[in-house]
């Protein structure tokens, strides 16, 4: 069971490539509105994340998962 | 008040600057008349279509045609009415009996569009608790089927066996779970390699869907589509299609041997809330598929024609979606919008019809121009579309590399 820390440090790597901007990353970046990441960006990022921990992100979650530290807590569910 | 609208403001401000600047619209071209399944009057040209589905021509077909007028003066115009109230003439019947002899199948359901057919589909088989797994690419029709259900929704990478495999191995055993797959994907024209994906499926104990949409008529000793080219028929659990394609007019369906099958019309919600087809139509419809079970000769056509511009394509150095022709649908990778939107205006100033397409129809970051051949085709035209997407890539400056 990974730690919080280190899940929320990994997704920020992950996200790295993707961010095209530059935005600086934070606990509350959002996906849609900060990072402007369009809904295909955002499932390819969600089978990265998936792949890393080995977990089931379902799409349909998604909706719930607005910033980065939602998506941190979400993973250090999945991975209890 | 809020303005619920606003919301659009970018993408319809990105369209006007466009046509500000002299562009037409590319999802605003009007056919005043339609000469042929190959040939129609836009913006006052003659202009060869090569962006229709229209894959085997029927929809001039003169017995396609005569079933169609006789039922419109025997039935009326509509049905005005659900296929779980009124809305079930002989016809519909029929037309069903057509999909179950074409499929070899026990069972056939007739929806109004074929968008349809997946959105009932797919929301109506996987419920709270059961999963399913969709390619990444799949159609929109299939994402919204999943988002209208309660499902959880996982997807793989496309055409990818083994992430299909890894995805499926992390789902819990007891869990109810549908694989989705299309035969061709329309947008680049490839083919899923579905005697691989089915046996990965069949292992993890899922059911599995196969959207044939761009595959009827002409892949397959039947026609079946890439199910059966791939000979896994049998293990498919339920097969989507669509009338406005191959068929030549509009519907949707499903076809399956589940002996449990006919439930769906009960519960199905986009099959029980909404207008039937009108007679005229399932009656073509049915006509239209007794026949292409029989037509090799239209089939050989389409192919014939369709490695043809791909050949060509790739001969004068075209990027194309798949290396060698897989489907009836070829794509042209294009570099960016801009260059995308100018060539499609050059291609139809000159009197060629093809589709564009961008994201989110499209993979991430890919502009195309798409074609979709017809069996009507001729080689006269080939040649003359050739020609022109040459002269409309020297035009709008498209550097084409050396030819591969």
């Amino acid at each position: 069971m990974p730690a919080r820390e280190t899940i929320y440090a990994r997704i920020v790597d992950l996200i790295g490539p993707l961010n095209k901007k530059a935005v600086p990353l934070t606990e509350n970046t959002s996906f849609s509105n900060d990072l402007e990441m369009d809904s295909l960006t955002v499932m390819d990022l969600v089978a990265n994340i998936e792949d890393e921990w080995d977990i089931v992100l379902p799409l349909n979650m998604l909706p719930e998962l607005e910033t980065i530290g939602q998506v941190a807590d979400a993973v250090a569910k999945l991975t209890k | 008040m809020i303005d619920l609208l606003d919301k659009f403001d970018a993408i319809a401000g990105e369209r006007q600057a466009y046509l500000d600047a002299g562009g037409r619209d590319p999802v605003g071209v009007v056919m005043s008349k339609v000469l042929s399944p190959t040939r129609a009057i836009i913006n006052g040209r003659e202009t060869i279509l090569m962006g229709t589905y229209n894959y085997m021509g029927m929809t001039f077909d003169p017995d396609v045609i005569a079933a169609s007028e006789a039922a419109v003066r025997d039935f009326g115009a509509g049905t005005t009415g659900s296929r779980s109230l009124n809305g079930t003439y002989t016809s519909h019947r029929e037309c069903e009996a057509a999909l179950k002899d074409f499929y070899g199948t026990k069972h056939a359901m007739v929806f109004s569009t074929g968008y349809q057919a997946n959105l009932g589909v797919v929301s109506t088989l996987a419920g709270r608790g059961d999963f399913v797994i969709l390619d990444a690419d799949s159609h929109a029709s299939i994402y919204d089927g999943c988002a209208m259900g309660n499902a959880d929704i996982v997807r793989f990478r496309h055409n990818s066996v083994e992430d299909l495999d890894k995805r499926l191995g992390r789902l819990p055993p007891e869990a109810g779970k549908l694989v989705i797959l299309e035969g061709v994907y329309s947008m680049l024209g490839d083919i899923a390699p579905l005697a691989e994906m089915v046996a990965v499926a069949k292992r993890h104990g899922a059911m599995v869907l196969v959207d044939e949409a761009h595959a009827m008529g002409f892949f397959g000793d039947h026609g079946r589509g890439v199910t059966e080219a791939a000979g896994v028929e049998d293990q498919v659990d339920f097969i989507i299609g669509t009338f406005s394609k191959s068929v030549g007019t509009v519907g949707g369906f499903c076809v399956s041997n589940h002996p449990k099958f006919e439930a769906l019309r009960l519960v199905c919600r986009p099959y029980v809330f909404t207008a039937s087809l009108p007679p005229s139509i399932v009656a073509s419809s049915a006509v239209s598929i007794r026949k292409l079970m029989h037509d090799t000769t239209k089939r050989a056509r389409l192919w014939d024609s369709t490695r043809a511009m791909h050949a060509g394509l790739k001969a004068r150095g075209f990027t194309l979606g798949t290396a060698t022709a897989e489907s009836a649908i070829i794509a042209v990778i294009m570099p960016d919008q801009m260059t995308t939107l100018a060539m499609w205006q050059a291609l139809l100033e000159h009197g060629v019809y093809v589709n564009f397409a961008r994201p989110p129809a499209t993979p991430t970051g890919t502009y195309l121009l798409r074609c979709s051949l017809c069996a009507e085709h001729t080689p006269e035209q080939i040649a003359e579309i050739l020609r022109q997407f040459d002269a409309a890539a020297a035009a709008v400056g498209l550097r084409l590399p050396a030819a591969a």
